[in-house]
């Protein structure tokens, strides 16, 4: 569509100030990470590197921190599972009840996160499973689950089931098949799936703020009640290192990305 | 044994379901009736029956003016924020379609970034930029304005959680326009509309179907918002969600609280049955293509 030249600058600035504004308000927290003062007003007063120690020996802080690598790293590998399991059998099965099943596995997308939490609360309460890694576990793996459906049907979507019954018909058992043939052409929507179960746990705040108890604390429960509670930059720090971490994954994610795809130029 | 296998495959394409696909769902739905399904369930009977059966929890609910007004803020505030949107998605989105391969790429990671970051921590900068002795108001007060509040006002919880919710709007909105035909605007064109009437006439219409995706979207999960509300909201921008977790884990009003959760539900249910043909028309389309 052709443009006036005004419309285009103003089109332009426009995207210009929306792309800032995603980008932007998340990095105020790296100059406040290095605040002097027990403070998070603006701008920081002084220079310290004492909220990154404080993050680092304070008990309530790392506990939190491991609690949080433990429970995702787990939910990553159950969901990756289930999830794959289930993308298969969903896309081996007839239209109908298949779509219908998906659906089902979505609903966790989709329904509020309070009315979630209360419920798995109440049943937890019964089951005595508050503040227990098992309920952590459970919660945040049906969580993550719709993230792995959704990220490995859409590499089986575009599979080509001809060279399953290829490796069939030149001899291969249906183990073989698998291991050989199939497993290596949709491991980049399982890692993808593997990915997003991990952070999808890992950034869980809303069903953990409910199961959560004082011997039992994720990092985002330990963010949000820090926040509530006082003005702590260790917060920042928090942050910070959570910005650094997700930004060297992604950029190393698509380095390897854009250097395999020249490999094969 | 090999004379038997053919048979076998032909009673299973004769029953029309065959188990095996199936058995390998079971697991994950075994989880989801369990973690999803039960706790639902229990909340729904919990509405209904405590402290006694019948519908009074519902009752109370409708009938207090201050619950009432917190249900229309959270719809108000949900529509502010499907608005904000909107508007801000739509110059960005099409963008997206009008420039080249790499500077497309920069507007789709500023749009995924977000994504990847979490959610407690851009909350927290929010609080950051918007507290009252926070970055926008020491540079208005440094540029020599009067300082204005932000935090805990529903401007504030509007320009926080919009900001979450953007790439929502901005990505089917992207996927339709992707798929309009210029041509036709091109059409308009030589047949002597003005840029702006070809826009209007053509363009804009052709877009809509993204543009209500996407306004869905954003607004059944505003409804739902809770952490954004709690962190950057006050006493009188309370969302439901917020209602919710006080008659639970304040009061223990387990009833009161879960019918509450049941009106969001059943809210959020509804807007997405209202929303489903106007996704799957706009699949339909795309596989004509």
């Amino acid at each position: 569509m052709e443009m006036k030249p005004l419309t285009r600058v103003v089109l332009g600035l426009v995207s210009l100030l929306v792309a800032i504004w995603l980008v932007a308000p998340t990095l105020v927290v790296v100059p406040m990470s290095f605040n002097g003062n027990k403070s998070l007003s603006f701008p920081p007063q002084g220079f310290s590197w004492q909220w990154y120690e404080n993050f680092v020996t304070n008990p309530e802080w790392s506990t939190s921190f491991l609690n949080s690598l433990k429970v995702a790293s787990i939910v990553a590998v159950l969901a990756t599972v289930l999830g794959t399991l289930a993308a298969f059998g969903l896309d081996r099965m007839k239209a109908r009840p298949a779509n219908l099943l998906r659906m089902l596995m979505l609903t966790p997308m989709v329904v509020p996160g309070v009315v979630l939490a209360i419920g798995i609360y109440a049943v937890y309460l019964d089951a005595r499973l508050v503040g227990t890694l098992p309920g952590f576990v459970l919660a945040h793996t049906i969580l993550a689950l719709p993230f792995v459906l959704i990220a490995v049907s859409a590499n089986l979507e575009v599979f080509d089931r001809r060279l399953e019954t290829a490796a069939a018909s030149l001899g291969a058992g249906a183990l073989t098949t698998f291991r050989t043939v199939t497993l290596p052409l949709i491991l980049p929507g399982i890692l993808s799936g593997l990915l997003f179960a991990f952070a999808t746990s890992f950034d869980e705040i809303i069903v953990s703020l409910f199961i959560t108890n004082p011997y039992l604390k994720t990092l985002p429960v330990q963010i949000f009640s820090s926040i509530t509670r006082d003005a702590d930059p260790t917060v920042a720090a928090v942050g910070t290192i959570l910005l650094c971490a997700t930004t060297i994954l992604i950029g190393g994610g698509m380095l390897l990305l854009g250097r395999e795809r020249k490999g094969r130029l | 044994m090999s004379a038997l296998e053919p048979t076998i495959q032909t009673a299973e394409k004769r029953a029309g379901w065959a188990w095996r696909p199936f058995a390998l769902t079971l697991p994950a739905l075994v989880l989801l009736a369990a973690v999803i399904g039960y706790p639902l369930l229990t909340i729904v009977l919990r509405s209904l029956s405590e402290p006694e059966w019948g519908v009074q929890n519902y009752a109370w609910f409708f009938g207090a003016p201050v619950n009432l007004a917190v249900l229309q803020r959270t719809f108000t505030i949900s529509a502010w924020v499907a608005l904000v949107c909107v508007v801000c998605a739509y110059p960005y989105a099409y963008l997206m379609t009008a420039v080249g391969p790499r500077v497309r790429l920069v507007l789709v990671l500023c749009v995924l970034i977000p994504f990847w970051v979490s959610g407690v921590v851009r909350t927290l900068s929010w609080v950051i930029l918007l507290q009252d002795s926070g970055v926008i108001n020491s540079l208005l007060r440094s540029a020599g304005f009067a300082g204005i509040r932000l935090i805990r006002t529903q401007t504030g919880v509007v320009i926080g959680m919009a900001q979450v919710l953007l790439p929502f709007m901005i990505l089917p909105l992207y996927s339709v326009m992707k798929g309009i035909d210029l041509r036709l605007v091109q059409a308009a064109r030589s047949l002597g509309a003005r840029p702006s009437r070809a826009f209007f006439t053509v363009y804009l219409p052709l877009s809509l179907p993204g543009v209500y995706a996407g306004a869905i979207i954003v607004f059944i999960l505003a409804l739902g918002f809770y952490i954004t509300p709690a962190l950057l909201g006050g006493p009188r921008s309370t969302m439901l969600s917020t209602l919710v977790q006080t008659q639970v884990l304040s009061l223990l009003q387990w009833g009161r609280g879960g019918a509450m959760g049941v009106v969001l539900l059943v809210t959020t249910f509804l807007l997405l049955a209202l929303a489903a043909p106007v996704m799957r028309s706009r699949h339909r389309e795309a596989g004509r293509r």
